[in-house]
């Protein structure tokens, strides 16, 4: 039973079948309310069990390595034991602020993706394909970046590029919150016309409750040329699982 | 709808004239813009593959989507990609718009994996210099249909991206630089116009003789259900024509596995119509005969009168009658008024005013 709910999120994601996040740019949005990093950490797991050479290229900003290994560890993955196979690039940006004198943002950025490339390229060729980029999260590339939007866009431009060039998936949280209210809601905006799958996280639309703690929303856009998709569901985080069920489905 | 838009991109511009330049608009609400620029960019494309003189050809700057997605399109279509190189090739801003890639690939040896795309593409480094891109632009369209008098058609898949990368003022200068070029038929270009600022929208506007604009139908817009699909929206379009007339055009659009498909708004109006009518038991509808007898119904007061002027009594004495009022002293007693009943009434004494508005009953003790 337990088994079948999670699967709403799978489902909706379209990772059930194969992983058809390849070649796909996954945001992942949030508010203060209501966390998504469960769904980061719900792909991290799928993907790693997924595929036999599947990869991840994981840039952490938010949190050390340790928090990302005890949630997983709690789900039934142990990312230590993927990073030592070489299965986890873990890259820890906690510190990376770039020096606040314009132009060098730029050259900052190009050093991350730099990387990025590199752990690809140094993939054996079949591999490449099987690689997700997950950044956790956007918002704290902006504060690197001393505020410069510009740059965060240009950057996640070419993570994007990764996807069509070598069929990466990619996949990053932002905070959808802390862009209200500002007379240009640019760059939540921008990254919503370039993500090819939507996901949102909000709070209860009718208030809190106690065995539902928010609703999902998937949307699929456009993959080549086909129609829009939507799921809604609501959610509720479990200790060492997630459930995922139609509103007015639980009892 | 779209047949009118698509036949003046494929026809170009008269001699000495500005290019038709088409922008396409759409927000996040209703992301289909590039479902319309596909559809556009595929029937062009067709029309010219169908042309054996191949003296026209198509430019695609591609920005925000990989040149890859343009083949897989073709493709898709059924066009051969194998001699598509002779009308289509593609400028790519799109794998290493400020070269990044570039300058890791010179500092390190490292092995480039050679994407396979079956489509002519020349990559392109420096996106935030419009001088360069019209100069990229116009070599690729010259080197496509030779330097004689033969044209082509530029498609810009992201104007919203220029406009990141440069100022508004530069990417209008690019735009005009490319519509008054001698050399270019056409262009269309895309537009999230959520993106950026009234002007800037506006200013793409002027400087675009038509402006199709997406946006999502509101019949399919209930905010939750468990799962739907939007396949559907609104396509409005307006066209400049050449003496300054407008024409403006609404029209739906449904997005299907095999591309989209365009259907006037009126005709889907009845028919949503016509679907909905039988679920409602009642007749709503009068037949001819019922109709005719319902004409010849006479309303309340209307057959009083009988043309003079209908009195309706409203309580108050109208002006009318009181002026008749004041006649029977100067008409001298006739013997019919001396028969009217009378009443005469005496006040019992000056402190009863005459309808007072006491309470008659405010000396009863209950």
């Amino acid at each position: 039973m337990e088994h079948k709910e999670l699967n709403l999120l799978t489902e909706s994601l379209g990772l059930h079948s194969n992983n058809n996040l390849y070649g796909r740019f996954v945001l992942v949005e949030d508010t203060v309310d209501t966390s998504a990093a469960f769904v980061l950490h719900h792909i991290l797991k799928r993907t790693f069990s997924s595929h036999p050479s599947s990869s991840v290229i994981f840039l952490a900003l938010s949190n050390p390595f340790s928090h990302y290994d005890r949630i997983l560890r709690k789900i039934g993955c142990n990312l230590a034991a993927q990073r030592d196979n070489n299965r986890l690039f873990f890259i820890d940006l906690l510190m990376l602020q770039f020096p606040d004198e314009g132009k060098s943002n730029h050259n900052g950025f190009a050093a991350v993706f730099e990387k990025i490339e590199r752990v690809i390229k140094a993939l054996p060729q079949d591999n490449m394909k099987f690689v997700t980029i997950m950044i956790d999260d956007i918002s704290f590339l902006e504060v690197a970046a001393n505020g410069s939007s510009n740059d965060v866009l240009d950057f996640l431009h070419y993570c994007y590029t990764l996807t069509s060039e070598y069929g990466c998936a990619f996949v990053a949280l932002n905070h959808r919150d802390i862009y209200l209210n500002e007379e240009k809601p640019d760059i939540i905006l921008e990254m919503e016309h370039l993500a090819d799958i939507l996901v949102k996280a909000e709070p209860l639309a009718t208030g809190l409750a106690k065995d539902v703690h928010g609703q999902l929303m998937v949307l699929h856009k456009q993959h080549g040329i086909s129609p829009v998709k939507i799921h809604n569901f609501h959610f509720k985080v479990k200790e060492n699982s997630i459930e995922c069920f139609y509103p007015g489905t639980k009892i | 709808m779209a047949d009118s838009i698509f036949r003046s991109l494929r026809d170009g511009a008269l001699e000495g004239e500005l290019a038709p330049t088409l922008t396409i608009k759409d927000s996040i609400a209703s992301p289909f813009s590039i479902h319309i620029f596909s559809h556009i960019l595929l029937q062009l494309s067709s029309h010219f593959a169908a042309q054996k003189s191949h003296n026209t050809g198509i430019v695609i700057v591609a920005i925000s989507r990989s040149p890859s997605f343009y083949a897989d399109l073709l493709k898709n279509k059924g066009l051969e990609l194998a001699s598509s190189s002779k009308w289509i090739h593609v400028l790519d801003c799109y794998t290493d718009p400020l070269g990044w890639k570039d300058k890791t690939r010179k500092s390190g040896n490292v092995n480039v994996p050679s994407e396979q795309i079956p489509l002519d593409a020349t990559s392109y480094k420096s996106v935030k210099d419009m001088d360069k891109l019209f100069l990229a632009i116009t070599d690729l369209g010259r080197g496509l249909v030779g330097e004689n008098k033969s044209r082509f058609c530029v498609a810009i898949d992201s104007l919203s991206e220029l406009l990141r990368h440069s100022s508004l003022q530069s990417v209008a200068g690019l735009l005009s630089n490319l519509r008054s070029h001698d050399q270019i038929s056409s262009i269309f270009g895309l537009v999230h116009s959520d993106l950026h600022e009234e002007r800037a929208a506006a200013t793409l506007e002027y400087m675009s003789s038509m402006v199709a604009s997406v946006e999502p139908d509101h019949h399919s817009s209930e905010n939750f259900l468990s799962e739907k699909n939007f396949t559907q929206g609104k396509f409005n379009a307006r066209l400049k024509r050449r003496n300054g007339r407008v024409r403006v055009l609404c029209e739906k659009f449904k997005v299907e596995a095999g591309g989209i498909s365009f259907a006037s708004v009126s005709a889907e109006d009845v028919t949503t119509v016509a679907g909905l009518l039988p679920k409602v038991q009642f007749n709503l509808q009068l037949s001819e005969k019922e109709q005719i007898d319902r004409a010849k119904v006479v309303l309340p007061f209307e057959h009083q009168g009988n043309g003079s002027p209908i009195q309706i009594y409203d309580g108050r004495k109208s002006l009318e009658e009181s002026s008749s009022e004041g006649a029977p002293l100067s008409r001298g007693g006739k013997k019919e008024d001396s028969t009217l009943g009378e009443i005469i009434y005496f006040r019992d004494s000056d402190d009863e005013m005459p309808d007072s508005d006491e309470d008659p009953d405010d000396d009863l003790d209950i």
